[in-house]
């Protein structure tokens, strides 16, 4: 049956108020899509149910990503921040990252604020229970209280609200992250409809009230005093008279004594849990169980808001009874008599297979169906947030007849994201990590807006103004750099003292000042300075001159491997294929293309079990037929 | 990691002797790569279609003199740039060009590459398309099970633990990266690389040496010694035991087919099987037969007839040269001390008199060139692979170099970093591992993260 225009009430509806739900939302209504956001709790939209943390290494980047495509995390975080802080300042530009510690309660009500200002935007509080689905297409949702809502596409966001378990001790409890109700009964459907889903586990610490903390045992780990911002339009970023510090503490023998002592009674250990949990965010008994030798732990202790008395142990999620983490807690330096305001617990959920999903996110076994955020086995914030905006944009891509957006992995840490979960899928909570990159010089966070921001503007999810601004800055980088290449400088008296008189060696032969901008420790200030050049750049613009300038060899080295992939990219598989029909592929390649249905050659070459033979009989497959 | 749009290259010429080799490359990097190399006009900027004269050089090292035929894309072959490198014949030059050549970039181009180039890029027929599946099919699960069986168990081994190493340092700087809070894990600097550095540089230099010897002088060749009763066979033998340098092995067989003798001609051995047919008689063709002759000739890589040159040659020295024509041989003209009577018109003879040991070092240089020659060799896929094997090496070992020069230059760990992941990957493409999510592993089996 053929649904008409006005069958629908609106043209995109998202489950699940999360970091993936308020971007697919906000992202969906600024493209003039009429939409709905329907949540279990509005107070609770982009809440942060582990640390008030936002950004840090390559999660950083996605944060400015998402900001050069037109998303919210950025200019939420910058509002909303205690803290800022660049991580890696002693090492290269490309892995340099910006992180904030953000006010975990002002980041929702901010949020919910953007929101209910949003046009074309309805918030509604509610559970969804299933999916309406007509030939394997979705038309709607069926809401908990028997209402149904028809709309031409249905983003799921549940995070890890799916078959939800808290799990503390020896007890196991049908609920969400922060006591929220947890969603029953929609993974039973999305089952029912061929999704196949796995059990996943993480964790988080606990909560201290911060007037029984001793902080003089605790070294004080400081932020950058509000110098960075993560959005591209910097007068969003509030600087705030005091910055919230950080502490670093470490665990003592008796702490280990005590865990080592009570291991039976963590949930993780007494046979409770069954679902994955992530390698890189092992919780303290794990730690202790595969790191036997190790004396002491690293913990951090992060302020979680301005107003609320309570900071977050981070390093110490766990899921033992509560009074052993009372007695856990009190082995700490600075806590012996601390008061635990929330314990920890470890969550179990359910998450889909991303790889019954398209590049866009979009499910390959019910059209107009996408999924975006922890559901499809990621874990953090910001891996959430960018798929939610990639899901935002691609369903309003798809309902009015555009090109779907698919970033390459060249491009930007979400193309990596979302091809690694589609093409290779994982079996454990993934974090973006910087080892994950292949392309991580040309991937920075400072060139995130000049990666992007030309896909955001056209999208129609970057203002005239917004665009402007970028384009000064574009024009004036590639101009100096231009003018550096055609200045020259000879070996004169004065150029060699200026340089000595910096501690630097002097030159011998006429170069171009591009040239001498490459060596060790010439920066374009010290340039700027010995030729009295007067360039109107702003502080970003003369970061991007100096890194292209003084890494040219290995970014002309990155680029060249890029257009490779690039080259690869561009020969598309149909979605029609049948690949009974490419003769003399192995069965397992057979098997595996079938099941992941790649839409690119480069994209089939990334699929493991397909050999680089079956990737020739595809592709002379594909130019017999073509 | 990408394959379809890589710079190609491959000898086009025959395995054999000729005069000239060919040497076609095919990518968009083949004019820089080419360039790279060779000494003459830029051709980078040269005219499409055009011939250049020059040399191939590795830095200081002249390799040959060359003609440079360049083409650039679209009208070429393969529809891409193409530049093909004519060479002096011998395939020990052609081999030396071809991995100086992967050395800089370009890869070994697979059996019908370029023409399955050719075809995908348009350029071919589509009623070609069969054919084409069928020398890719043919050489699919061959080539890819040899490829691999080719190295030797113990360079295999080497190159692991090779590779473990640099991923054991890559690992470490990633962690440094991703987790830049961490006080329990070391902090790798230039200072702390570079030591690590040199040590995988050393132990690359020694895989490379055992590689390049290759499995031939290892195992040695298999190497029989024939002719007529009386021209000198064990003489022979036995001046080449006598030879200092020759290390003989007497291996205890209970056949006489077992190879009884080793013997080290300045670093390639020959194992010689079939002695006792010289040892027992002077007679051995008449009493043995011919019939155990050829059995012996059909055992062996490499012949070597003797002829008597104070004598000329008989029906059965004939005989000997009819059955062994197609075999690796060399013909030894012995007792030259009492004449020089054979001249074979089509044939070099190597002249030695056992009697007073003279020479034998011609012989020795004879058995050598015939060896880099790989004419000992009759199996293409071996030389192929090795070939691509030592390109993949030599690459590593270029990335560890420029890894080091990075750390010297005091570029961030991470920059480094990226070297050392080239070497990682250039040895994963020998061992066939390299792949993210080992990274990964190692990261998180060998550190304590968490949050």
């Amino acid at each position: 049956m053929l649904l008409k225009e006005s069958d629908f009430m609106y043209d995109i509806l998202v489950i699940g108020g999360g970091h993936a739900g308020v971007e697919a939302a906000l992202s969906a209504a600024r493209l003039n899509n009429k939409t709905i956001l329907v949540t279990g709790n509005l107070k609770m939209v982009s809440f942060m149910p582990c640390n008030p943390s936002i950004g840090g290494p390559a999660k950083g980047t996605l944060v400015r990503e998402i900001d050069a495509l037109g998303g919210q995390m950025g200019i939420n975080t910058d509002k909303t921040c205690l803290q800022m802080k660049m991580l890696n300042k002693s090492k290269g530009p490309a892995v340099r990252a910006l992180r904030a510690q953000s006010d975990k309660l002002e980041y929702p009500a901010e949020m919910l604020r953007t929101l209910e200002k949003q046009e074309n935007l309805e918030l509604l509080e509610m559970y969804v229970n299933r999916l309406v689905v007509e030939d394997n297409i979705v038309t709607g949702v069926l809401l908990e209280n028997g209402e149904v809502i028809k709309s031409k596409t249905v983003i799921i966001t549940t995070g890890t609200f799916m078959g939800a378990k808290i799990l503390i001790g020896n007890t196991s409890t049908v609920q969400g992250p922060d006591k929220q109700k947890a969603s029953v009964g929609l993974s039973e459907h999305l089952r029912e409809l061929g999704h196949k889903t796995y059990r996943l586990k993480t964790g988080t610490p606990a909560r201290i009230k911060t007037d029984t903390v001793d902080f003089s045992k605790m070294e004080l780990s400081p932020g950058d005093n509000f110098a960075y911002s993560f959005s591209f339009e910097p007068q969003h970023l509030r600087v705030l008279d005091e910055e919230w510090p950080c502490y670093l503490i470490h665990t003592r023998p008796e702490t280990h004594e005590l865990i080592k002592a009570n291991l039976d009674k963590s949930s993780m250990y007494s046979g409770l849990v069954e679902g994955v949990g992530p390698r890189y965010c092992p919780s303290i008994e794990t730690k202790l169980v595969r790191f036997k030798d190790k004396e002491r732990h690293q913990l951090f202790v992060e302020p979680e808001s301005a107003s609320i008395n309570e900071v977050y142990l981070q390093g110490f999620s766990n899921s033992m009874p509560f009074d052993i983490q009372d007695e856990m807690v009190h082995s700490l330096p600075g806590l012996e008599n601390a008061v635990i305001s929330t314990y920890a617990y470890a969550i179990e959920y359910d998450a889909i297979n991303a790889q019954t999903l398209w590049p866009t996110l979009e499910s390959k076994i019910i059209e107009n169906l996408f999924l975006a955020g922890q559901v499809n086995g990621t874990s953090g914030y910001e891996e959430a947030a960018a798929q939610g905006l990639m899901a935002g944009i691609n369903a309003s891509q798809k309902i009015n007849g555009l090109e779907p957006l698919i970033l390459r992995r060249d491009e930007a840490y979400i193309g990596v994201l979302i091809d690694d979960l589609i093409t290779r899928g994982t079996k454990e909570p993934y974090r973006m990590l910087t080892s994950r990159a292949e392309f991580r010089l040309l991937l920075r966070h400072d060139n995130a807006d000049l990666r992007l921001t030309d896909y955001g503007y056209n999208l129609g999810l970057i203002s005239e103004k917004r665009y402007q601004s970028f384009n000064l800055k574009r024009d004036m980088i590639n101009r100096v750099i231009e003018d550096l290449k055609d200045t020259f400088v000879t070996p004169k008296k004065e150029i060699n003292e200026y340089l000595i008189s910096k501690g630097l060696p002097r030159i011998k032969v006429k170069m171009s000042v591009y040239e001498l901008l490459k060596r060790p420790d010439v920066t374009f200030e010290l340039i700027k300075d010995l030729f009295g050049f007067d360039y109107e750049t702003t502080k970003e613009a003369e970061e991007q001159i100096e890194i292209n300038i003084k890494y040219s060899g290995y970014i002309e080295k990155a680029i060249k491997e890029a257009n490779k992939l690039k080259k690869e990219e561009n020969i598309k598989i149909p979605k029609s294929i049948n690949y009974e029909e490419v003769h003399n592929l192995a069965l397992e390649a057979r098997s595996k293309l079938s099941e992941i249905r790649p839409l690119t050659i480069s994209q089939a070459t990334r699929i493991s079990g397909v050999n680089p033979t079956d990737i020739q009989m595809l592709l002379i497959y594909l130019k017999k037929s073509s | 990691m990408t394959m379809l749009f890589d710079t190609i290259v491959a000898k086009t010429t025959a395995n054999g002797t000729s005069a000239i080799n060919v040497i076609r490359i095919s990518g968009d990097e083949s004019f820089s790569i080419v360039n790279r190399v060779f000494k003459g006009p830029d051709l980078e900027k040269a005219e499409s279609h055009t011939i250049k004269y020059g040399y191939i050089h590795d830095n200081e090292k002249v390799i040959d003199e060359v003609m440079v035929f360049l083409y650039r894309a679209p009208r070429t072959f393969t529809t891409e740039d193409v530049i093909e490198i004519s060479t002096h014949g011998g395939n020990f030059i052609a081999n030396e060009v071809l991995k100086l050549l992967i050395k800089n970039g370009a890869r070994l181009a697979e059996n019908g590459e370029f023409t399955k180039r050719a075809y995908l890029n348009g350029r071919l027929d589509l009623t070609e398309a069969e054919s084409i599946m069928d020398i890719v099919n043919a050489k699919t699960y061959t080539q890819l099970n040899l490829a691999n069986k080719q190295l030797r168990g113990d360079v295999h081994t080497l190159v692991d633990q090779l590779q473990s190493k640099v991923l054991d340092i890559i690992a470490n700087i990633e962690v440094n990266i991703d987790y830049p809070e961490y006080d329990d894990v070391e902090i790798l600097t230039s200072e702390i690389i570079m030591p690590r550095i040199k040590v995988l540089q050393d132990s690359i230099n020694n895989v490379l040496k055992e590689a390049e010897t290759g499995q031939v002088i290892r195992d040695g060749i298999k190497t029989v010694i024939v002719g007529r009763p009386n021209v000198g066979k064990s003489s022979l033998l036995n001046s080449l035991l006598k030879e200092d340098k020759a290390i003989v092995t007497n291996i205890s067989g209970t056949t006489r087919d077992l190879i009884e003798a080793e013997l080290n001609l300045d670093g390639i051995i020959l194992k010689l099987i079939d002695t006792a047919g010289i040892r027992e008689t002077n007679d051995a063709v008449e009493k043995i037969g011919i019939d155990r002759a050829i059995k012996a000739i059909d055992k062996a890589s490499l012949v070597l007839l003797v002829l008597d040159q104070s004598n000329h040659l008989t029906d059965l020295d004939d005989t000997l040269l009819e059955l062994t024509k197609n075999k690796t041989r060399i013909l030894i003209g012995n007792k030259i001390d009492l004449g020089n009577k054979i001249d074979l018109k089509h044939e070099k003879i190597i002249n030695i008199s056992a009697k007073n040991n003279t020479g034998l070092d011609i012989l020795s240089k004879e058995v050598k060139d015939l060896f880099i020659d790989e004419k000992i060799i009759n199996e293409d896929f071996g030389v192929l692979s090795n070939t691509r094997h030592i390109g993949k090496l030599e690459e590593t070992k270029l990335a560890l170099e420029d890894a080091y020069k990075a750390c010297v230059a005091s570029l961030p760990v991470d920059m480094v970093e990226i070297d050392l992941r080239k070497a990682w990957t250039s040895l994963g493409e020998i061992t066939g591992q390299s792949t993210s999510e080992d990274l990964i592993t190692t990261l998180f089996s060998k550190f304590c993260l968490g949050k």
